[in-house]
């Protein structure tokens, strides 16, 4: 167990990393993610209050709908990346990183000016239990009267899993099908158990409970950004890729003036993904060399246990940022040799 | 339960040391490679290296994080567990036998008298544990 943003969670279960990772991949991963953190804002300006405090444009999402989007400093760097629910015209729900909670509760609470919202942190009242993989919705059918089926991808739906009244939301963070489901605190047990049953965990095809250190492998493979990590208050979302939450165009926003600046100059570095050419395994906050000369960080390293390669995310200057490039990573004074690759490393088959 | 074979010696560091003659076989524990979980990646020194008791000769890497090997005694490498670059899963299957890291040629054999017998290894590793 390691403390995680004030959690005590398990950094893997009894089967262990490996097993966890490829069994969400090929199979169901159930993970509890109850640590997450939920911000309800209701009342009539709930949407343009939550527009004027992120990047991403909040009058596009429909009843139903769930949105990627940043809370942003007026330099355009992140505070936090979060989900923005739109339960209702004037309800939405923001889940918001365990670690960041707090700072995005005072952030959020000290820039309401005056809009009609009613603001709450509603962290403690939710539990989140992931189910994720080929076999995600087959499993939670099992437990729900919902139709799943009828989820499209980021959208969600009130309804009982297992009895408990909820949200099940086809969303998740390893790149593979699957649903979050948000219920009451005190029934994350059931919850856990009843959907371990369902998926017949405890057999080799059924799902496997996962520890943080499989979220964060099957995050990286699908090349999605870890607060902290990959994003922080010291990169803009143009630099990590982002730019496609970034709504220019929908109005003032915090952050925005500084986001155009940098688009039209152009950003000077940039998040790009590795693979590692050599034998090594390149480590978060290692250096990145070229030619002799050091040029940035790793921000995300680790083996890939689907994919069977090292990879990673690293901050390099925009002239070494395409795709192909030859770099190095300085693992513990050893140079190991890389290469820029695409984002994502792994893309599942739809 | 972790399996500690009566015949070797152990560190604190949960390294073990299999004497054979004036060389001595190392690697690392069953206790070690359950606490580490799933090798991924071992590196390890070359034949040659000389390395002083207690200093680390190389590090064992799991998905989620890096640990550095120590020997317990000093010595020079006489040879390396070379299968383990292609198979560094042996640590975890089998500790003691494939999963052996390096063999060095003591400096002073009677070093190993300093180590932890099987039974003081054990008590060890209980009292971590609690």
């Amino acid at each position: 167990m390691v403390d995680f943003g004030g959690w005590d969670m398990p950094v893997q279960y009894p089967a262990g990393t490996i097993e966890e990772h490829l069994r969400t991949r090929t199979h169901a991963g159930l993970f509890d993610v109850s640590h997450m953190g939920e911000i309800d804002v209701k009342g009539p300006d709930a949407i343009a209050f939550v527009n004027r405090l992120t990047s991403n444009d909040v009058t596009k999402l429909v009843d139903g709908q769930a949105q990627y989007s940043a809370l942003t400093t007026p330099q355009g760097t992140v505070i936090d990346d979060l989900l923005v629910y739109r339960l209702a015209a004037e309800h939405l729900l923001l889940v918001v990183n365990a670690s960041t909670t707090e700072k995005d509760w005072e952030w959020i609470k000290s820039h309401h000016a005056g809009e009609s919202v009613e603001l709450n942190n509603v962290s403690a009242d939710y539990c989140q239990i992931a189910l994720q993989g080929p076999d995600a919705q087959s499993i939670l059918q099992k437990l729900t009267g919902v139709r799943l089926s009828e989820i499209k991808y980021y959208h969600f739906t009130h309804g009982s899993v297992d009895g408990v009244a909820g949200i099940v939301s086809r969303t998740g963070y390893t790149g593979e099908d699957g649903f979050e489901v948000y219920a009451p605190a005190d029934r994350a047990e059931q919850l856990w158990n009843k959907i371990l049953e369902a998926g017949q965990s405890g057999t080799p095809t059924g799902v496997l409970p996962c520890g943080l250190a499989a979220r964060n492998t099957l995050r990286l493979e699908a090349g999605m950004a870890l607060y902290g990590n990959d994003i922080d208050d010291s990169t803009t979302l143009l630099e990590a890729n982002l730019g496609w939450i970034c709504k220019l165009d929908k109005g003032d926003f915090t952050g925005r003036e500084a986001l155009a600046r940098q688009k039209e100059q152009g950003v000077k570095r940039k998040l790009v993904g590795f693979e590692v050419t050599d034998r090594g395994i390149a480590r978060d906050h290692q250096e990145v060399v070229v030619n002799g000369e050091r040029v940035g960080h790793v921000t995300s390293g680790s083996p890939a246990p689907f994919l069977k390669k090292n990879i990673g995310l690293a901050y390099v200057p925009v002239e070494y940022a395409s795709v192909g490039q030859e770099i190095q990573i300085d693992v513990r004074g050893r140079l190991v040799g890389a290469q820029v690759v695409k984002v994502p490393f792994y893309k599942r088959q739809k | 339960m972790a399996n500690v074979p009566e015949d070797l010696h152990y560190s604190k560091d949960h390294e073990w040391v299999r004497v054979d003659g004036d060389q001595a076989i190392i690697g690392i524990t069953d206790y070690a490679q359950n606490s580490l979980g799933d090798v991924v990646y071992v590196e390890l020194p070359k034949a040659s290296e000389e390395f002083a008791a207690n200093e680390p000769f190389g590090s064992v890497e799991s998905v989620k994080a890096v640990s550095e090997v120590f020997t317990p005694i000093a010595g020079t490498v006489v040879k390396i567990n070379e299968a383990l670059a292609d198979e560094p899963e042996s640590v975890n299957s089998d500790p003691y036998g494939e999963g052996w890291m390096i063999r060095l040629k003591m400096s002073n054999p009677g070093e190993v008298d300093s180590l932890l017998t099987a039974a003081e290894y054990e008590d060890f590793t209980k009292a971590e544990s609690e």
